[in-house]
């Protein structure tokens, strides 16, 4: 039980470094990358200005997708060797991915209505997508669901592990299935098909977005960890108020 | 002004969808902020709870 108490301030005081930094990337980034966003990049010949909602639908995406990968990963260091960080760093993870992923979704429905004309299609790539927004939610239910925490850590890291399938299903879709939503431009196997004039402010604002996520996450993993020395000291009192 | 605001017909899709992202990144920061400024209280309090304690039965 006390084990975790020497790893925290390790942690803290990586986090005291990494943090700040992670802002300072996430301020300079956002800033230009908003800028070639809307003002020095080029509307798209055929979707006009709408090709701007791709600055943060995309990368939103991305941190959707990469955000849920770590949290799996920690739910699987959690899982065999106990670390009781890793829970706290999944559980840190699972706001702001959850967020993402419904940036996705909501960008990515003004995104179709007027270049597909439907706000929604149950297309393999949206309905993935979807789907991955439920595990979040499922994720953050399952967390604090129960009476005893380290019951909500293990049932919640099992559900981690079991949807990492849904991410190559997510990545794939659009290869695997005939979907409305449009194939890799980015990701590709012969490099990126998008020209050099969006695609510098897209890696910008996902550069944003993953500093940003960073940052926040260290945030709320210290405001876990006090969480949890208040549940300590409260218990301790308590104990010594019953003596 | 008004150009770049009409984003060329498409301001009814591009604006809700920022402000979406905005509303949501700005929202959970501040959230986040509030979870660690109320831990960081509550944990001061009990510091001090428990100070007192040892002092009048230590």
């Amino acid at each position: 039980m006390f084990d975790y108490l020497a790893n925290p301030t390790r942690f803290l005081k990586i986090a005291s470094i990494v943090e700040p930094l992670a802002w300072a990337v996430f301020a300079i980034s956002c800033s230009v990358g908003l800028y070639l966003a809307f003002f020095a990049s080029p509307a798209d010949y055929q979707q006009g200005e709408t090709v701007r909602i791709m600055y943060i639908h995309v990368p939103a995406a991305w941190m959707a997708l990469f955000g849920y990968l770590m949290m799996a990963v920690a739910a699987f260091f959690f899982l065999v060797w106990k670390h009781p960080l890793a829970d706290i760093g999944a559980r840190a993870m699972a706001l702001p991915g959850s967020g993402f992923a419904l940036i996705t979704l909501v960008t990515g429905s003004f995104w179709g209505k007027p270049m597909w004309g439907t706000w929604w299609v149950w297309d393999a790539r949206l309905t993935s997508m979807l789907i991955l927004f439920f595990l979040y939610i499922g994720y953050i239910a399952l967390a604090d669901g129960f009476d005893r925490r380290d019951r909500g850590s293990k049932s919640a890291s099992v559900l981690l592990l079991v949807g990492v399938i849904n991410l190559p299903i997510i990545k794939f879709s659009v290869d695997w299935w005939n979907t409305l939503h449009q194939g890799a431009s980015v990701m590709r196997m012969d490099g990126p098909s998008i020209d050099a004039s969006m695609l510098t402010p897209l890696l910008l604002m996902a550069l944003a977005m993953k500093a940003w996520f960073i940052a926040v996450t260290l945030m709320r993993m210290r405001a876990l960890l006090t969480e949890r020395r208040v549940d300590t000291m409260t218990a301790r009192i308590q104990g010594g108020a019953d003596a | 002004m008004l150009e770049f605001l009409a984003m060329g017909g498409y301001a009814a899709y591009v604006w809700p969808s920022w402000l979406t992202g905005v509303a949501l990144i700005v929202g959970i920061t501040l959230f986040s902020r509030r979870k660690l400024a109320r831990a960081q209280q509550k944990l001061t309090q009990l510091t001090t709870l428990s100070e007192q304690e040892r002092e009048t039965h230590g």
